[in-house]
């Protein structure tokens, strides 16, 4: 029963996600971390980690540890079938259509509402990973000063690297480094 | 001048070509549908002859605005275009198994170390470096949004924004009204 309600949740997600795989982000959160409680935060945050350090667009790579964390190799499949399955069935439709009529019009004025939507979506999701990086905290915190200082340095040293078009993979692979370092230096 | 091609024959051997094309490109592309989608077009277009050039360029602009995985989505077109219903069925599987087998893999060993206090010390790292990916994203996602300098975008962003963090309201109901928005108000060329 419960790949059924995988397979439903995802499927969701897969139809309501538009505009690649950071927009498919706060959708998963949204179910996956704070509906069900399949998985925390932080563990939510390490799938995004990893998914940008593997082949495989992030929402796919979610669906397949989401699920195989809640059962197992059939949950991975049900919850990876679900995600694609909009997919497969709107684009079966819209191909038809294009080579019918060679355009897609009202699409583009539904696609334009919902881009400005998908940055705000965004960015809803970035102040959660802020909390979870820097508060340990999955909503607002109520001690703002509790503030983790090495979390912070790492976080302003990535941005600064991003912004210098840095590659991801090193970015992440030297934040990892440093927080070994930051915790050794600590603990 | 639009090289000519022929639709494939569709046989095991194009099946076989198609499924293992697609299956190495995914599983050894890291980055998402933007990196995707110019290595499928190389295959495709360009070795194999499947499929002419623009007509990619189309079906892949309908993969981009559909909903779903980019990747996933112009498997299932480009797969639907060159070899109907099975083609679609083919593509789709082998753009999908690579990272079902790979996550299933690295989940087993994410449960099996994630509790080393080494490894803890790792991942909080990366998480405070993946948290500076995605506000990277949100910079310029936002910034892009302002220099259209338009008034109905910035306003959707707003409302969106505080609808989904401060009143929780419902993410695929934010979705549905934005999109309804642009349907009626947002269909001139402008705010493409």
């Amino acid at each position: 029963m419960i790949d059924v309600l995988l397979f439903w949740e995802f499927a969701k997600i897969g139809l309501f996600c538009v505009g690649g795989g950071y927009a498919s982000m706060p959708l998963i959160q949204a179910s996956v971390v704070d509906t069900y409680h399949w998985l925390s935060m932080s563990e939510f945050v390490d799938i995004f980690t990893i998914s940008q350090m593997t082949p495989g667009p992030i929402g796919i790579n979610a669906a397949t540890f989401a699920g195989t964390k809640v059962d197992g190799i059939c949950g991975a499949v049900a919850a990876t079938i679900g995600f694609v399955a909009p997919s497969f069935i709107l684009g079966i439709i819209l191909a038809r259509l294009f080579f019918k009529y060679g355009d897609i019009g009202p699409i583009r004025g539904i696609l334009n509402g919902l881009r400005p939507a998908v940055v705000a979506l965004i960015c809803g999701a970035g102040i959660s990973f802020i909390l979870l990086a820097l508060w340990n905290s999955e909503t607002l915190p109520s001690d703002w000063s509790g503030i983790d200082l090495s979390g912070a340095l790492i976080l302003g040293l990535s941005v600064i690297a991003i912004r210098r078009k840095i590659s991801v993979i090193s970015v992440l692979t030297g934040s990892g480094i440093l927080g070994l370092i930051l915790g050794l230096l600590h603990g | 001048m639009e090289p000519s091609y022929t639709l494939p024959v569709r046989n095991r051997s194009f099946y076989w070509k198609l499924f293992k094309s697609t299956f190495i490109i995914s599983a050894f592309t890291v980055g998402g549908g933007f990196v995707i989608i110019p290595l499928l077009k190389t295959k495709y277009v360009d070795e194999y002859g499947w499929i002419s050039d623009t007509e990619t360029l189309n079906l892949v602009a309908i993969a981009q605005s559909m909903p779903g995985v980019v990747a996933a989505n112009a498997a299932v077109l480009l797969g639907y275009r060159m070899a109907g219903i099975v083609g679609t069925i083919v593509a789709l599987l082998a753009t999908v198994l690579p990272p079902l087998i790979t996550l299933s893999v690295i989940s087993y060993f994410y449960d099996l170390f994630a509790a080393n206090p080494y490894i803890q010390m790792i991942l909080k790292g990366m998480q405070c470096g993946a948290t500076a990916l995605i506000i990277n994203v949100a910079i310029d996602l936002v910034a892009k949004q302002l220099r259209k300098k338009l008034l109905l975008p910035i306003l959707i962003i707003l409302g969106t924004f505080a609808a989904n963090f401060f009143f929780d309201v419902n993410i695929m109901l934010l979705i549905l009204i934005d999109g309804i928005l642009g349907l009626i108000w947002m269909r001139n060329a402008k705010y493409n």
